[in-house]
């Protein structure tokens, strides 16, 4: 009896614990984004081409686990790769960036007019 | 005995049901009637002595909206457009007209943050380290205020999970990576506080933004 009454309460606790918690999970993956952008901060942001290896590590983690890049981060990488000088893949992020929020529309054609067009 | 058990369970259950009780409804009529898709975080205002506070704190924001179901735009993109227009300060920024942040990002919403503790204080016995900051939204084109929020977090809290839901763990779990590899306690707690101020979860926090509402309907 005392341990029915019990397991009574216990799953009353778990249930309404279970009413705080929102259910669904994360939108996005996002690895280790956070604080590579902060240490990349905290080494000065100059040191590009180890920035570009942490972005495109996360991509592909993502894709490999079937899950969405958060937003800014195809346009994050873009921007790196503008500013190292690679600038067709740079292009080539923020379209995927557009493609997938609609919402940085305004800002990425902003950024593909502000980069000067360079001929190959 | 059996009525010392009820008693037992009846206390706990009450325990329960309390921390689940929002205190005084925020007054959500204008955001909802905006109903921003994006949020263009603007670099945060620090009104501390530490200067890594501002991005510390910014580099914490991106989890907690996007999951709540933004837009948000890259910090470290936003941060460097404003460089390249000459602005580096944040108070500069801060006190720009909307409509010529809204010319370069064009975004449904815009956030002024204020980080108005940041640090460790040491005392007799403890250390606490504490970030407390403030953020308000506005719409970004009326200008209109559509949200205003405050959060803290201290280390000498017990690590329990108050305020942020699911997002909150999330932010703690990425923190607590990088962590071990640099000793900087501050920017760990600045996590907790953004976790707390911008998730959709914490009370009288953020409203769900459009991509987790159509999250939770599938």
């Amino acid at each position: 009896m005392k341990s029915i009454l019990l397991k009574g309460v216990l799953v009353g606790c778990v249930c309404l614990l279970g009413a705080c918690a929102p259910v669904s999970p994360p939108l996005y993956y996002w690895g280790n984004y956070q604080p590579a952008l902060y240490q990349h901060h905290q080494n000065g942001v100059t040191n590009y081409d180890s920035q570009i290896s942490a972005m495109e590590a996360i991509v592909a983690r993502a894709q490999a686990q079937g899950q969405s890049v958060p937003p800014g981060l195809h346009a994050h990488l873009g921007m790196l790769y503008f500013n190292t000088g690679r600038e067709p893949e740079a292009r080539e992020q923020f379209a995927v960036e557009k493609q997938l929020f609609p919402e940085s529309g305004h800002f990425v054609d902003y950024v593909m007019k502000a980069q000067p067009e360079t001929s190959l | 005995m059996r009525l010392s058990i009820k008693l037992g369970g009846l206390v706990l259950l009450s325990a329960l049901l309390t921390g689940c009780v929002t205190t005084t409804p925020y007054d959500y009529n204008a955001f909802r009637a905006s109903n921003p898709r994006s949020i263009l975080v603007l670099p945060p205002v620090n009104q501390t002595l530490d200067v890594s506070a501002s991005y510390s704190f910014f580099t914490h924001v991106s989890v907690p909206l996007a999951e709540s179901g933004y837009y948000v735009f890259p910090v470290a993109v936003v941060e460097e457009t404003f460089r390249e227009n000459g602005m580096t300060d944040p108070n500069d920024i801060h006190a720009l007209p909307l409509e010529r942040i809204n010319e370069v990002f064009g975004a449904d919403s815009v956030m002024y943050i204020k980080i108005t503790q940041y640090g460790t204080s040491y005392q007799l016995l403890v250390s606490d380290t504490r970030v407390t900051a403030d953020a308000t939204l506005v719409d970004g084109r009326t200008g209109d205020l559509l949200w205003k929020g405050q959060a803290t977090a201290s280390s000498t809290e017990q690590s329990n999970n108050n305020g942020g839901g699911l997002v909150g763990m999330l932010v703690v779990a990425l923190v607590e990576q990088v962590v071990n590899s640099t000793t900087d306690r501050s920017y760990q707690i600045a996590g907790m506080t953004s976790g707390r101020l911008l998730s959709s979860g914490a009370v009288n926090g953020v409203l769900p933004g459009p991509r987790l509402r159509s999250q939770q309907r599938q």
